[in-house]
């Protein structure tokens, strides 16, 4: 089996576009959780092969977007301190706090590097016993048991000059928000097959129970994304909501035992804040107290931090499904990935950047023929941005 | 600064560079490693000069070591281009900071349709850089310039004290005659021209991320460095005035090319991804990394720009030719969405392309 090639087939996308034709008699709500899948679904165009009720809704499952800003300013005050090695994962780079981003307390002198594992700066911090190695470990459930495996081996160790800044989110009770915020439009959720692939689905059934709504297990490439809202579509009809699993080939009921241990040692959940929606009860993980003091926040003690958010940005009620990105009066205008007033326009996998990178300020009519649709001005701009 | 031990490019088809077979010429014995004297204007400079460079980059012009190299050139119009090159790290699979100072200007001139006779090599060295490593630098541009068939003909070399540079920057400047007949540029795409790339895309960025500190995969990933004026001649014999624009594309890749000559055209540009050559190491590893490989660099493709029906035989040309034989057709040029590059996913879907803001940064999950 090539999975590179594989999940990518145009025509059986095809047959399971016209499968969810057949099967959708009303129009349906579905929010995908993850950004991966956001940026997966817009890159490769699947919500144009999708009939036009059903519409996906993009959840608040980019890590980089949710992450507070007063989170993003403590790294950012920690980065450009003397003697620390600040590292992060290649995206969180270029997100904005307050003043400035990690690219701008680079350029000014601060050792900020990228690294592809949280291992890596363990690594680096040994290598470097005189300075202080910082990782900024945000994500879902996905990215905990590599952050967790960081503590654990600096504890086991003996690395003391290593620090997790944590901005650990879950999933589960991000859904539980959205369910029960006023308004909510959605009917039915994709849940991110990565974070699953950790924490098996058993935490799920209550969720499906409790607000009677389908919950699909899905993966990434195109034909995961399009048998996941098939398979939402389906029990949507049949009035159902069940917790499936169209991820098979990487998902367990039980998930990875060895790292959930590993995450209920090292970490204990807690109250979060997320960027754009506010606070939400035990949506969280925090450094446990056997592995307090390799929490940056207390190592550092970061005080008088004051965070502004731009008036303009619409960023929570895009990632609570309440206006597309298109519908922001500042996107593409004030708000671009060059100047982003909002976390959703930075990251590529937030909701408003997949949309301006992949061109969803034009409408598909305006793709398809009528060249003279093209010579307006936001595009012209857009294209050289 | 990188470790001597295993390093060296002389034979570009190892990986790990390998110095065990280069013996230092005995006046540079002395001095291991580069000290700020080199740079110095006075005996160290000159015996660099004299024991490693001349030997290295032997040619007429070049022997008389005056304040500037004469040249001989036929009349008509010339092309000029420069590039500075810093690539980290200096050796990495495929090839070195070398070969890319002499293909990266070699090609910039071939792509504006001339044919590259000369070039400057202007060194600047930090304190400290191992002669041998600068050695099997200046032994693979001797060699990129053989293959490409041009002259290192003036050159300067400037030390910096350690810590203020990277170990070795090399800044080219190239002269090329440009053919007559050929008019190519990038305000020249016109309707309806077929859209050919040279060969695979992606490899050369990949090849470095693979080897760079911090972010080492392994990988068979081999950068596509090389010297584009020999295939690009033979285009030219072959279709002459039905080429209408060309250009490598390198920094920002595939999809920064595009757009730039959608832009200086002022024409609408649709490739079908489906269509676009790709290693399946290099689309794995940027499927792993969160990355596009339409914004991946390229050292050793070129895009090209041709009249509909002349397309056919200039794929046949590329792909008899040993750097062409991945060529694809891999879009069109069109009257609709003036300035921008518009993708057909393979799924059938459109999606726009646009010019990256900075570098591509590995996403977190």
């Amino acid at each position: 089996m090539k999975y590179l090639t594989e999940f990518r087939n145009g025509e059986i996308a095809q047959r399971i576009a016209r499968e969810i034709h057949q099967v959708a008699t009303r129009p349906w709500k579905i929010m995908e959780v993850c950004g991966g899948q956001t940026h997966s679904i817009i890159r490769n165009g699947i919500d144009q092969m999708l009939p036009a009720g059903i519409e996906m809704i993009h959840g608040p499952g980019c890590p980089v977007c949710v992450t507070p800003l007063e989170l993003i300013d403590k790294a950012l005050a920690i980065a450009a301190q003397p003697g620390v090695v600040f590292c992060s994962f290649g995206d969180m780079l270029r997100v904005p706090g307050t003043e400035g981003d990690l690219f701008q307390v680079k350029g000014a002198g601060g050792d900020v590097r990228v690294v592809y594992s949280p291992l890596d700066a363990v690594e680096l911090a040994a290598k470097n016993p005189e300075k202080q190695v910082v990782f900024f470990g945000v994500g879902f459930e996905t990215t905990g048991p590599a952050n967790a495996m960081s503590v654990h081996l600096a504890k086991r160790r003996g690395i003391k000059n290593f620090s997790l800044l944590v901005s650990h989110v879950l999933v589960p009770p991000a859904i539980e928000a959205i369910m029960n915020s006023p308004g909510n439009l959605v009917q039915a959720f994709l849940l991110a097959g990565h974070v699953c692939s950790v924490m098996g689905y058993w935490e799920y059934p209550p969720l499906a129970a409790k607000y009677k709504i389908p919950l699909v297990v899905t993966g990434f490439e195109p034909l995961d994304l399009l048998d996941g809202i098939r398979r939402a579509v389906i029990q949507l009809e049949a009035g159902q909501y069940e917790v499936e699993n169209a991820y098979e080939r990487i998902v367990t009921f039980d998930g990875n035992q060895a790292a959930q241990k590993l995450l209920a040692e090292v970490f204990d959940v807690t109250d979060r804040a997320w960027r754009g929606i506010g606070v939400i009860p035990r949506s969280g993980w925090r450094l446990s107290e056997a592995y307090r003091e390799y929490d940056a926040e207390e190592r550092f003690h970061i005080t008088g931090i004051h965070t502004e958010e731009s008036p303009l940005c619409r960023s929570g009620d895009v990632l609570r499904g309440i206006i597309k990105p298109a519908e922001c009066a500042a996107f593409g205008k004030e708000c671009t990935p060059r100047h982003p007033l909002g976390a959703t326009m930075v990251s590529s996998e937030g909701a408003c950047a997949a949309y301006y990178n992949y061109g969803r300020f034009i409408s598909a009519e305006e793709l398809a023929g009528a060249g003279a649709a093209f010579s307006g001005v936001s595009l012209a701009g857009a294209a050289n941005d | 600064m990188t470790e001597i031990a295993n390093a060296g490019p002389m034979d570009s088809s190892k990986t790990a560079p390998d110095f065990s077979n280069w013996s230092c010429p005995l006046p540079l014995v002395g001095y291991p490693s580069i000290v700020m004297g080199h740079g110095g204007g006075g005996k160290l400079g000159n015996e660099l000069v004299e024991h490693l460079f001349l030997p290295a980059f032997r040619n007429a012009a070049l022997e008389n070591l005056g304040d500037a190299a004469v040249l001989e050139l036929a009349s008509g119009r010339l092309a000029m281009s420069t590039d500075s090159f810093v690539v980290q790290p200096l050796f990495f699979p495929g090839g070195s900071i070398g070969e890319l100072a002499v293909n990266g200007t070699v090609n910039d001139l071939a792509v504006s349709g001339a044919e590259p006779k000369y070039l400057s090599a202007s060194f600047i060295l930090e304190e400290g850089f191992p002669l041998v490593q600068l050695a099997a630098i200046v032994a693979s541009m001797a060699a990129a310039a053989a293959t490409a068939g041009v002259q290192i003909v003036t050159g300067d070399t400037k030390v910096v004290e350690r810590g203020h540079g990277d170990g070795c920057y090399i800044n080219t400047a190239g002269i090329g005659v440009l053919r007559a007949g050929v008019h190519v540029g990038p305000h020249r795409a016109k309707a309806g021209d077929a859209i050919l790339v040279s060969g695979t895309i992606g490899d050369h960025g990949m090849a470095i991320m693979s080897v760079r500190e911090g972010l080492e995969f392994e990988s068979q990933i081999r950068s596509d460095c090389a010297a584009l004026n020999g295939l690009i001649a033979e285009v030219l014999e072959s279709a002459g005035l039905a080429v209408h624009a060309m250009r490598d594309p390198t920094r920002g890749g595939l999809a920064s090319t595009l757009n730039e000559i959608a832009n200086s055209s002022g024409v609408g540009i649709e490739i079908d991804e489906a269509s676009l050559p790709v290693r399946t190491e290099v689309q794995s590893a940027c499927d792993l990394l969160g990355l596009d490989p339409v914004y991946v660099a390229n050292e050793g493709k070129v895009v090209f720009f041709v009249a509909p029906e002349a397309a056919p035989q200039v794929l046949s040309v590329l792909r008899a030719h040993p750097l062409g034989r991945d060529a694809a057709r891999i879009g069109h040029v069109t009257t609709q969405h003036p300035r921008m590059l518009v993708a057909r996913t393979g799924l059938g879907a459109n999606r726009v392309i646009p010019t990256q803001i900075g570098e591509q940064l590995p996403r977190i999950c």
